[in-house]
């Protein structure tokens, strides 16, 4: 990158900068001609001799010319207004395509960091300058040139012809010029040095921030609100000082230069004044240098101005290019992968030397030489270095010294793209990224731009991308390289991806995402006749077996399930739109309407009146951020106050003739969660079941076709998109109460699903299943299980594994092991692990220990020969 | 109708029961009333498991109606080695210590079980050292009867060198 922001406008926009240029400079004399109009009109057509005028060769009568004239003006502020509209537009367009440029590659700059800068740059910091401080450099990149030429220009003109007046007078105006140049910047400098000061210190408070978002539990836990509030005040605290001490000194500028622009005035009256008396100077001549020197003001704060967003400008681009210009930058990732590691045969260490973030040596000298294809294991104690030689074999870290082939390729001197054909690395904190499960699991094979297959930029999209140095590859079309996976196209993917998720155990978690996931409209259509099937047999089993009806209560239009929640009972359905959510029906018109007609709403206000009271004892001593309020309550701790006060304000009694509508609310809303057999209040009593029963009726009938169609009613022929593929096939609730009913449940499901030869449908399904930001939604052994997948998708020849079952508990690395190892029979590992008892498994152990290699061979305890053997 | 007549089963016949409990004798009835709404009431028929030795301990259970087998693994197949009936609290060790389970509990006829999680019973020991105590005391005097059989078979089988 370059280092000055006008190096980087010049290389980047000069073409565009010339093109504002001249167009600036084509539309000055547009401009000088409608300022000349007015004096025109006033002194030819108006005044002067009567008699016929010449206009452009034509001899025009003088109201004619008159309104020639005025006609023209017109037009000129026509052409006038449009070439500022083109310039501005054009400005803009040149200002955000170099923004657009500098933040992208200042996002490529984050890839390329070399590891041990993550841990000086916070991500809060990152984010700071790529989205804020970078953002005033756009409406300066669109003035850089035009505006010093355009108000440079008008300034020389007229000092020129102040100099043609009087050159004593022309020199008094500009005589505190030097002074201005010479002082303002001083001062600017220490307005500017705030300025840095206050940019850091914002970042500072910018970590704060997420620092405490991401600890809030901690703060919590240790009830250090007050000492972080108290630090967060300190913090605040620096930027207003540095804020004051900006204040005072900017508008100190401000008096100084307005002082001066109004001491040049003060010299033309005395001066000017003198000469006059003396007879000298005519007065026309000090009016029009007064009025000219007025003129001069308008340029010459624009060029001030101009000069003090450039200090700015310069200082932000600096600051902010030299923070993403660490030592040891990675290469750039390059489209083309050139050498092809292939499957190699030798891994090689020749001199290796690594030193970690802190330059500390890791790997010191290490030599030696292995036959691959091979398991090797990397072992020893803890910070032996087996870390850093893993990341120097995936070509994560470039080595001090010496080197790592593969093959006969160093590994250091490849291209990112080259590796990453055919090797794959898995650290023991795999990230999960927004999108789906599918997603993430194809990120590995998403390194080639795609080849043909079209997303959806559109025309415009790719010439923008191209005129911002942007990527020119499509960001929304189908990278993923079936080739690489080993499979025809998209529609044989997800068997593969089935298959690795088998590999590293995630099968029974994406079987279990699939089921428990909506269903959605994709799926009901794919799905629908089977679920029905599927439904069918379970209802089956149900009537053969009073143990397992005893199980599940199913959804009977007939009869209130008492595992389902009032809502539940009440739409019977499930809803498609946010108003019938359970949060939002207690000021739902339809369903108000419903419940007022039938009755039921004072019934249940009643019901709710005795949940609050019997919340408001429960959770009375519990501190508000108890987690029994996410779990129990049906309150949450902040509304618990006002819920103890509406039942202090009015008595049982007094509920059915509640007339507030928030409290009416906030009654309706407490026994619209409520599943009698799981919460165990007996507040939905038999007769009040009935009357739920009859306003079930009551709503179906009654609703009006538009608003149908927000809920999935519950249906015995028919899918519900909207619910899970387990409630579609169970059709009813599992029972609380009855022990192990889950496991029984979901015993019976899995039966029928495999004898319908659903599984691996359901399966695609769960890879559809959204991962959340950063993978939230997965637990930490579902993501670590997830990078290991994406890893064995691309079907590497060497795969490095970095400690990465560490996050798992022991028995399940125990199987994870063996099923990778067998995965990856006849291919190459490099597996750095702690467990002396699985090396027996392995064909080659590397013992590392205080940064050298103590020995390179087969297990200890195995034959000699066993390998070779083998 | 069976479900709804186990909706029936009220929050407040669980505080009744849990009152004649030893261990709970000084909580007082609010926060029984929070310990048994924050707690699941299951329903086994006869010979379901509690649970089996080797699952991870992740609940208590308090025995409110039935009766149940505790059962160890030996080589000669499950050997009963107790029996916990109404009021009695089973399963609080492996969560105590974070264990798996060391043995299997069955219902040996229909049984009604308190399910308390790991959560739930830390939220009551922390509030209620009482009921620390009495856990504690009742942790003691199982090891003074184990430590006892222990001497008592070392006496009849000499060490074998």
């Amino acid at each position: 990158m370059h280092a000055t922001i006008f190096g980087y406008i010049r290389a980047h926009s000069w073409r565009q900068q010339l093109l504002i240029l001249a167009l600036t400079l084509v539309s000055l004399p547009f401009f000088y001609l409608w300022v000349e109009l007015p004096k025109r009109i006033v002194d030819d057509a108006l005044g002067g001799p009567a008699g016929p005028r010449e206009f452009w060769g034509l001899e025009l009568s003088r109201l004619d010319y008159l309104f020639a004239l005025c006609l023209l003006f017109l037009g000129l502020v026509l052409i006038n207004g449009a070439f500022k509209y083109v310039i501005n537009v054009y400005k803009g367009v040149v200002g955000e395509r170099m923004l657009r440029r500098l933040r992208y590659e200042l996002y490529q700059r984050i890839l390329r960091f070399p590891p041990g800068h993550f841990r000086v740059m916070s991500q809060g910091q990152l984010v700071q300058m790529i989205n804020a401080e970078v953002e005033p450099l756009g409406g300066f990149i669109g003035d850089a040139y035009a505006l010093p030429a355009y108000q440079g220009g008008m300034l020389l003109t007229i000092l020129a012809f102040m100099f043609v007046q009087n050159p004593l007078l022309g020199f008094a105006a500009i005589l505190f010029y030097p002074l201005q140049i010479w002082l303002i910047p001083k001062l600017q400098r220490q307005v500017n040095e705030l300025g840095r000061r206050r940019v850091r210190q914002m970042r500072v408070v910018a970590e704060r921030i997420g620092e405490t978002t991401s600890g809030v539990i901690d703060i919590r836990a240790n009830a250090a609100q007050n000492y972080e509030q108290s630090r967060f005040a300190d913090e605040l605290g620096k930027v207003f000082f540095i804020r004051f001490a900006i204040f005072k000194k900017k508008f100190l500028i401000k008096f100084i230069n307005n002082f001066l622009a109004q001491f040049a005035p003060f010299l033309f009256y005395s001066v000017g004044g003198y000469l006059v008396l003396q007879g000298e100077l005519t007065i026309g001549a000090i009016l029009a240098i007064i009025a000219a020197h007025e003129k001069l003001a308008a340029p010459w704060k624009e060029l001030l101005t101009y000069y003090q967003n450039l200090w700015d400008a310069r200082i932000k681009y600096e600051q902010v290019v030299a923070q993403f210009d660490p030592p040891g930058l990675l290469r750039e990732i390059d489209a083309a992968a050139p050498a092809d590691v292939g499957a190699p045969t030798l891994l090689q260490a020749k001199g290796l030397t690594v030193v970690d973030d802190d330059d500390e040596t890791v790997v010191n000298a290490v030599e030696f030489d292995l036959e691959l294809p091979a398991h090797v294991a990397v072992t020893g104690r803890p910070g032996g270095g087996q870390h850093a030689l893993l990341q120097v074999a995936a070509n994560l870290r470039a080595p001090l010294a010496g080197s790592l082939h593969l093959g006969d390729l160093d590994v250091a001197k490849l291209a990112p793209s080259a590796t990453a054909d055919h090797v794959a690395y898995v650290g023991n904190s795999g990230q999960v990224f927004a999108g789906s499960l599918r997603d993430n699991l194809l990120l590995g094979l998403k390194h080639k731009p795609p080849a043909g297959g079209k997303g959806s930029r559109t025309r415009q999209d790719v010439l923008e991308a191209k005129a911002s140095g942007n990527s020119p590859f499509d960001g929304t079309a189908d990278w993923v390289d079936y080739t690489a996976a080993g499979v025809a196209d998209a529609k044989a993917i997800d068997a593969w991806l089935a298959e690795v998720a088998t590999v590293v155990r995630l099968d029974q978690d994406l079987f279990a995402l699939g089921l428990r996931g909506e269903l959605g409209a994709a799926g009901a259509e794919a799905l629908g006749p089977s679920l029905l099937e599927a439904r069918r047999l379970v209802a089956e089993r149900r009537e053969a077996d009073p143990k397992l009806a005893r199980l599940i209560e199913g959804f009977d239009p007939e009869r209130y399930n008492s595992n389902a929640t009032v809502a539940e009972n009440l739409l019977f359905g499930t809803p498609l739109d946010a108003a019938y959510e359970l949060e939002r029906l207690p000021e739902n018109r339809f369903v108000l309407e419903v419940l007022a007609a039938t009755g039921l709403d004072v019934r249940l206000r009643q019901a709710g009146y005795a949940l609050a009271e019997t919340m408001v004892e429960l959770f009375a001593d519990l501190p508000p951020d108890h987690e029994y309020y996410r779990q129990f309550s049906f309150i949450g701790p902040d509304d618990l106050p006002d819920y103890r006060a509406l039942i202090g304000r009015i008595t049982a009694a007094e509920v059915a003739k509640l007339k507030d509508g928030r409290d009416r609310r906030r009654l309706l809303a407490l026994p619209l969660r409520l599943i009698p057999t799981r919460h165990r209040l007996g507040v939905i009593d038999p007769p009040l079941q009935a009357e739920i029963l009859q306003a079930r009726r009551r709503l179906r009938a009654h609703l009006p076709a538009s608003e149908r169609s927000k809920i999935a009613f519950f249906d015995p022929e028919a899918v519900n998109r909207a619910a899970s593929v387990q409630d579609n096939i169970l059709f009813g609730r599992i029972a609380y109460g009855q022990a192990n009913a889950g496991q029984v449940v979901a015993a019976l499901v899995g039966e029928i699903i495999d004898r319908l030869d659903l599984r691996a449908a359901i399966v695609t399904l769960g890879l559809g299943a959204p991962a959340g930001i950063g993978g939230v939604r997965l637990t930490a052994a579902q993501r670590q299980k997830v990078a290991l997948g994406r890893a064995l998708a691309r079907r590497p020849s060497v795969l490095v594994l970095d400690d990465p079952l560490a996050p798992l508990d022991r028995t399940e690395q125990d199987r994870l092991q063996e099923s990778l190892r067998a995965h990856m029979a006849g291919r190459t590992m490099l597996w750095a692990h702690q467990h002396p008892e699985w090396l027996a498994a392995f064909d080659r152990v590397i013992v590392m220990d205080g940064a050298a290699v103590v020995s390179v061979g087969p297990p200890p305890g195995a034959q000699a020969g066993a390998h070779e053997a083998a | 109708m069976t479900h709804n007549n186990e909706g029936a089963m009220n929050l407040n016949d669980d505080v009744q029961a849990l009152k004649t409990i030893p261990l709970f004798a000084k909580v007082d009835a609010a926060k029984l009333k929070l310990l048994a709404f924050t707690s699941e009431r299951l329903s086994y028929a006869e010979g379901d498991a509690l649970f089996e030795a080797g699952d991870p301990a992740d609940a208590a259970y308090i025995v409110m109606q039935g009766e149940a087998d505790v059962l160890v693994r030996t080589p000669e197949g499950p050997v009963k080695v107790a029996s916990v009936g109404q009021n009695d609290i089973v399963g609080e060790i492996g969560i105590l210590c974070d264990v798996p389970r060391t043995a299997t509990v069955r219902a040996a006829s229909d049984l009604v079980t308190l399910r308390i999680s790991k959560d739930g019973f830390f939220h009551l020991v922390t509030q209620f050292p009482e009921v620390g105590i009495e856990i504690m005391a009742e942790l003691a005097s199982r090891l003074h009867q184990t430590t006892q059989q222990l001497t008592e078979l070392m006496r009849q089988r000499p060490p074998a060198r």
